[in-house]
């Protein structure tokens, strides 16, 4: 099956100042790809890149294909066509992205007749469909209310909403629960999945939250300074993390039961994409870095099926793993 | 057991809000009746969701707020009034620290002038005993004098964090109140700072209130754990146990909406409804409308907090003692 997006050796700098440092990544059609990585690791540039949505200062290469068509460099109209339309994106603050003095109904009505060449009652009739399919009670009604009279998950509904407008083939969340409150985020992650699987749409779910992500993607991505440092099936990636980063994010999270043990925090900082380490850029905060990791950075290698990893120690923390999991 | 060093007894701080410019005011309880002990060297825990009025417990425990009723008891005397020198003595024993480091560090002041400042405020020791008190408070945050040159903002948020941390530490108090201290951290700085937190209360036999959204977090640093929902303390018990085995449906539905990496959504508790408005306080048991389990009682009578087994504590009508239920 040929992929839904691939990405090739994408890299982004600005001003010279190297943020995405080659990500190649490919995303079957409906599939769920979650990725996760802390501020500053290049997780939401990857898409902003992808769908020619960074600053013109950014200096993007590399290639980026959606259904084999490249987008780097496509000529506006086509990408018109993409934005909002095949590909659409959610973000976190979803209050900042509605127009506060246009009711729902316009703002909804707006990205209907741009991408789906609907007029009059039909505009209306669908855009009272979409409302009701993100679970906002009494939707006529509500269509005529403006932004301000909606609660936090509500506002995320109708982005939600609006991003379905264009019947997207993705969709792409960009830490869309983290302003919303613990209950809230459950409804609008529940309702996403059952969206996704109506709608056999393709989704990329950015977060910081391992725990969000674990539970509602098919396979993670992990990234780290600008790379994709692992990637996997999610069950596989939290039972049994191989690049110590990704160990280091795990072990970082408290448990919710069981017995307290300290955390094992990941020491130091990230660094500063202007003075990147030569080699591994983990590997000033690695526990296990040896000689050859500040020789030269390693390449995402597979490991097994589904599987990759860059670390050159791979094989080393896997065993290191196992003899733990052995006690 | 150690004797308590705060005594909350059933405060309530209500503020009014008008709706729209013309609209009527109303009164918005933000909180309604909470009592609380925390011992010496004790963590309490504060977690709900936004509304639910755990800033502003902490505001009145620390005496920034004035409670409408109720009383909160320091060291087993009531808080000295406002602006006096009695106050300034005891808030010297107490400080507090917010979720956004930068937002309480002058970005025009090295760190370590603002590590020292309340020391020059509450006149502490000489000129030079403060200056060797700020290498030692850097130190132990875990920061080194370079960093105490820097200006904010050439700090990452840890580090920022732990300035902050070092402040609130400078006058050597006794309790500290942490609102959402981790909360705007990536998870690898945030455990780093969570185990600082722990060490330096194991080192200065400190006594926290820590206020947070984040379940996990809490109950790392905990040794109670209270949780509230729209101004009401709901559950109360060890931090152990209480998500392990959480007695009132909101607990339950809290930490159901917790993700866990490893375990898929099935069996989540899913809440109908967003978080009621305090302005428009449900009657009855605040939670009843969105409450899977909700019985014609709970939409008229108030459930009071009371002992169900152990230290527990839970505000439900469909919650009873093991007594109670082996009974039934």
């Amino acid at each position: 099956m040929s992929p839904l997006v691939s990405i090739e050796d994408l890299r982004v700098a600005f001003s010279g100042v190297p943020v995405l440092r080659g990500v190649d990544l490919t995303l079957q059609k409906g599939e769920a790809l979650g990725l996760v990585g802390e501020s500053g690791s290049g997780k939401s540039v990857t898409w902003l890149a992808a769908l020619g949505l960074l600053p013109r200062h950014a200096r993007v290469s590399g290639s980026v294909r959606l259904d084999g068509r490249e987008l780097l460099g496509a000529p506006a109209a086509e990408l018109d066509q993409v934005r909002g339309g095949r590909v659409a994106m959610i973000f976190q603050d979803p209050a900042s992205a509605l127009n506060p003095v246009l009711t729902i109904r316009r703002q909804l009505s707006e990205a209907l007749a741009l991408h789906r060449d609907l007029s009059g009652n039909a505009v209306k009739a669908e855009a009272r469909r979409l409302l009701d399919l993100v679970g906002i009670p009494d939707a006529a009604r509500r269509l005529e209310a403006y932004p301000h009279e909606f609660s936090g998950g509500q506002v995320q509904r109708i982005m939600i909403a609006m991003a379905l407008a264009g019947n997207p083939d993705l969709l792409i969340a960009d830490e869309p629960t983290t302003a919303l409150d613990a209950t809230i985020q459950a409804q609008i992650l529940e309702l996403l999945s059952t969206i996704r699987h109506e709608m056999n749409m393709a989704m990329v779910l950015i977060s910081h939250d391992l725990g969000v992500v674990a539970e509602n993607c098919d396979r993670v991505a992990v990234m780290y300074a600008g790379r994709i440092v692992e990637q996997a099936p999610s069950n596989q990636l939290f039972a049994d993390p191989v690049h110590p980063y990704a160990q280091g994010l795990i072990g970082a999270l408290p448990p919710l039961d069981g017995p307290r043990r300290r955390l094992t925090a990941i020491p130091g900082t990230v660094p500063d994409p202007a003075q990147m380490p030569v080699g591994c850029a983990f590997a000033p905060r690695c526990a296990m870095a040896a000689e050859a990791c500040g020789v030269s950075a390693p390449s995402l290698a597979p490991i097994a099926d589904d599987r990759a990893v860059a670390c050159i120690r791979a094989e080393a923390s896997r065993r290191a793993l196992l003899g733990i999991a052995a006690e | 057991m150690n004797p308590p060093l705060v005594e909350v007894s059933a405060i309530s701080r209500s503020y009014s809000m008008r709706s729209g410019m013309f609209g009527r005011a109303a009164a918005v309880h933000a909180v309604d009746g909470v009592s609380l002990t925390i011992r010496k060297g004790q963590t309490l825990g504060l977690v709900g969701e936004s509304g639910s009025g755990k800033s502003t417990t902490g505001r009145i425990v620390l005496g920034l707020d004035p409670p409408d009723s109720g009383e909160v008891r320091f060291d087993g005397k009531p808080m000295a009034t406002l602006g006096t020198a009695a106050w300034r003595a005891q808030r010297a024993r107490m400080q507090m620290i917010f979720q956004d480091p930068l937002g309480a560090l002058d970005r025009r002041l090295p760190v370590a002038t603002q590590i020292r400042e309340p020391l020059d405020i509450h006149g502490l020791g000489t000129a030079a005993e403060r200056e060797d008190r700020v290498r030692e408070l850097l130190r132990a945050v875990e920061l080194t004098p370079a960093h105490g040159v820097r200006y904010p903002g050439a700090l990452s948020g840890g580090q920022r964090q732990r300035i902050v941390l070092a402040r609130a530490l400078a006058t050597k108090p006794d309790f500290l109140v942490c609102d959402e201290p981790v909360s705007a951290l990536d998870v690898s700085i945030q455990a780093q700072v969570v185990n600082l937190l722990c060490d330096l209360q194991a080192q200065l036999g400190l006594t926290l209130l820590f206020i947070s959204h984040d379940l996990r977090v809490v109950r790392q640093i905990s040794t109670i754990v209270a949780v509230m929902y729209l101004g009401r303390i709901v559950e109360i018990g060890s931090a152990d146990d209480l998500f392990a085995r959480p007695e009132h449906p909101y607990t339950q539905a809290l930490v159901s909406a917790s993700p866990a990496p490893g375990r898929r959504s099935a069996g989540r508790i899913v809440l109908a409804g967003d978080p009621p408005n305090p302005a428009a306080r449900p009657k009855g048991c605040a939670f009843h409308p969105r409450c899977p389990r909700a019985i014609t009682r709970c939409a008229s009578e108030v459930p009071a907090l009371s002992a169900v087994d152990g230290d527990r504590q839970v505000a439900c009508h469909l919650v009873t003692g093991t007594q109670a239920r082996d009974a039934a």
